[in-house]
């Protein structure tokens, strides 16, 4: 079956070896995580974790269950092609002397980034956005010669509305779903 | 209350009512071992392998419903654990093992006996802790055997350093959880509830699969009311075996590779599966794509991870086996399908695969019938893996409630004679009978030790082929009776137990089984019988690796009729 992009956000109890137990659920099927990212939530004592994963649609969707299973998560949502906003953070560390430095600052302007360090031999730049700009910026800096990069991985939110993780409620979606199914 | 770890840990499992504890001690464990004696309330049951430790807890579980607790202790003791908490958390089976841990200095540090036990058993337990302050110890207990009973049950496994064991803090045992985010459904929704009742109604040839489930909620009742309102026949899963009386006129039986032929035809023929308390294992459904070719699926379990895991389902319920059926049960109309059932009984009739041939020879199927007779089906049955497990399930009927205990997920061998000794200790006042393998037996046959130093009165049937006699069966009709490794010496097992100070009797012929199982049977304590077997008989029904339940093979008899192809049946309106 093809495997598609995947965007799961969870919303987890701040405990030792959550993440190790979500993690673990997607190596027993092979999956490579591309991008995890972890932080605070806005709950005390709740961290929201964003992974991005190639699977196909069914057996992300069971692992997503799974996860949803394990004590310490208050809920997992696949938000992959909801209406949602992605970021990521980039340090780059580029090559640049007093001859190319300019050209290098123009192009930085261009995509909203900023230099953030300058030595006599390199700058570091510091970019946001999504994939693909950070992507393209890199494509245009690649050429003074990349020295070292660095890139958070994804967080995503769904725009508008009251977001789609509410921290105490857990509705039974599995049957939501089946119903609507079952009325086709 | 100020206490030690080691007291607050007893202390915890007198308030959650534990009697008995399975277990081997060592040095991390040793604090726990040294108050034990304050609590005699608290049996301990000294094993002769973790593993032992690790089943009993899981047979004193499934044959009691209550957790069952076992007790290792740092390094190898909690490795030798691992088997059994496996098998306990793919057959959902309620357990909470304690392991002892190095002191916390020295965690992390390769030390003497030192395992990472939470990361090994991470992906095999419900939930486990690592334990790192004495405050801390009653609310994981709580926490511990609340995971494990509720829910789909499963182990959960808590890790104690030496010293969090020694260690002062106050004792107060909380009255509940602090686990919001962890709700197990029980009720189901109603108005899927309302749906499949009215599929039920509408179904002309309804069939129901009822698993495991069934026996961990306790809904005997409300399935046989189900069965009886809506007259719809009932197959089980190998692990449902005993939740519903096999004697009743709408019991069909064990589906699965080594199910009945009319159990699997009848999946194969329905248009409508209502699932139960099952997750569809590959050994009960053989090949998915062609499991149920006609049926609508109706799947209730309490696991929302499990619908739609292993095959499309049209209607999930999620919830408690026993509350979802009693609102089933008010719902659905009072139906029958005769045509439906008339055509099972003609497969049954047509497809006969309990018939145990005649002859000299001793067949393992005579001698499970025999303690059939003897135990007027009324004992506990525990197995290990193998034909014997397969036969023990086929050839014995279960019409009480939670009589066969079993290690289905895991397919561990050597589960059967240390899951015996649990369920006898659970159970002292039912007959248990382990009906084991020669090659299962001694995966765990130190444990007769254990039998015969806590005098568990458990009989011991071997079903002696000198075989690994499933893979042989498998050489045989896979692998052109290439019988690599399957051949098999064992030790006088009568010799054997008379070693380890048990009274046994070997049995060669078939008039000799019903006075050997009498005597077994009059005997107070335990008693071991060596069933020397027809070495190269093979379990039938077969629906071979890779094929579909209706492809199922029976035994080449004379006469007998070809599986007809169920196909060709009317195609449903629902």
């Amino acid at each position: 079956m093809a495997t598609t992009k995947h965007i799961l956000v969870a919303l987890v109890e701040d405990k030792p070896g959550v993440l190790n137990r979500m993690a673990s659920l997607f190596r027993r099927r092979g999956f490579n995580i591309e991008s995890i990212a972890v932080g605070h939530s806005e709950t005390p004592k709740m961290s929201r974790m964003t992974f991005v994963v190639n699977g196909a649609a069914n057996v992300v969707e069971q692992v997503r269950k799974q996860l949803d299973k394990i004590v310490e998560t208050v809920k997992v949502s696949d938000i992959t092609g909801d209406n949602v906003i992605t970021r990521e953070l980039a340090f780059i560390k580029v090559k640049a002397n007093s001859a190319n430095r300019s050209e290098i600052i123009q192009i930085v302007d261009i995509f909203r980034a900023n230099i953030v360090d300058v030595a006599p031999d390199s700058v570091i730049i510091e970019a946001t956005g999504d994939e693909e700009k950070i992507n393209s910026l890199f494509n245009l800096i690649r050429g003074f010669g990349i020295k070292e990069i660095a890139r958070t991985g994804r967080i995503a939110m769904t725009r508008g509305g009251s977001g789609p993780l509410p921290v105490m409620k857990k509705p039974p979606r599995t049957q939501a779903k089946g119903q609507k199914k079952a009325t086709k | 209350m100020k206490m030690t770890g080691a007291q607050m840990i007893c202390e915890s499992l007198v308030k959650e009512g534990v009697e008995v504890i399975f277990g081997i001690l060592g040095g991390a464990i040793l604090p726990l071992y040294d108050v034990l004696p304050q609590y005699p309330q608290l049996r301990h049951i000294l094993v002769r392998h973790e593993q032992g430790a690790a089943h009993a807890a899981d047979g004193y579980a499934r044959a009691t419903g209550k957790v069952g607790v076992c007790f290792a202790t740092s390094g190898p003791g909690a490795t030798n654990l691992v088997t059994g908490i496996a098998n306990a958390h793919l057959d959902s089976s309620p357990m909470v093992a304690i392991t002892g841990q190095v002191a916390r200095p020295f965690i992390g540090k390769d030390a003497f006996q030192e395992v990472d036990i939470t990361g090994i058993t991470l992906p095999i337990t419900k939930h486990n802790y690592l334990v790192m302050d004495a405050a801390s110890i009653p609310e994981t207990m709580k926490e511990a055997f609340y995971l494990a009973g509720t829910g789909r049950p499963g182990p959960v496994l808590i890790d104690l350093p030496r010293d969090v064991q020694q260690e002062s803090a106050e004792f107060n045992y909380p009255n509940r959880t602090n686990l919001p985010q962890y709700k197990p459904t029980r009720q189901g929704h109603p108005a899927q509830i309302k749906k499949a009742a009215k599929l039920i109604g509408e179904s002309q040839r309804p069939l129901i699969i009822a698993g495991r489930g069934i026996i961990i909620s306790g809904a005997y009742a409300e399935l046989k009311e189900l069965v009886e309102k809506a007259q719809v026949p009932v197959v089980t899963t190998l692990l449902g075996t005993s939740c519903f009386p096999e004697s009743h006129a709408l019991s069909y039986g064990m589906i699965g590779m080594h199910g009945m032929a009319y159990a699997n035809m009848a999946v194969d023929a329905a248009d409508l599966i209502i699932a139960i308390g099952m997750r569809f294992d590959d050994r009960a459904t053989a090949k998915v794509s062609g499991f149920a070719p006609h049926a609508h699926i109706i799947h209730i379990d309490i696991d929302p991870a499990e619908i739609g895991k292993n095959v499309r389902v049209d209607m999930p319920i999620v919830g408690d086996a026993k509350s979802v059926i009693g609102e089933l049960n008010k719902l659905v109309d009072k139906t029958k399908h005769i045509d439906w059932v008339r055509k099972l009984d003609e497969w049954r009739k047509e497809h006969p695969s309990l018939i145990i041939r005649d002859g000299e020879s001793l067949l393992p199927q005579y001698v499970v019938r025999q303690i059939y007779e003897a135990t007027n089906g009324e004992a506990i049955i525990v197995t290990g893996v193998g034909q014997h497990q397969m036969w023990a399930a086929q050839h014995y009927w279960y019409d009480k409630p939670n009589t066969f205990i079993s290690s289905g997920g895991l397919g561990t061998m050597g589960f059967g004679l240390p899951a015996a000794i649990g369920a006898k200790v659970g159970c002292p006042d039912s007959t248990v009978w382990c009906i084991d393998g020669d090659g299962s037996l001694q995966m765990t046959i130190q444990e007769l030790a254990t039998i015969a130093q806590e005098k568990v009165g458990v009989k011991i049937a071997v079903l002696h082929n000198t075989y690994l006699g499933m893979v042989r069966q498998w050489q045989e009709l896979f692998y052109n009776k290439r019988y690599v490794a399957t051949p098999l010496s064992s030790p006088d097992f009568v010799k054997i137990a008379e070693a380890y100070g048990l009274p046994a009797l070997r049995v060669e012929r078939r008039e000799e089984v019903a006075p050997a199982i009498q005597k077994a049977m009059a005997e107070p304590g335990a008693f071991l019988i060596d069933f020397i077997v027809e070495p190269e008989e093979n379990v039938y029904p077969m629906v071979p690796p890779g094929a579909a339940l209706a492809e199922v093979l029976e035994e080449p008899r004379k006469g007998a009729k070809a599986v007809k192809d169920s196909a060709k049946l009317p195609v449903s309106n629902i």
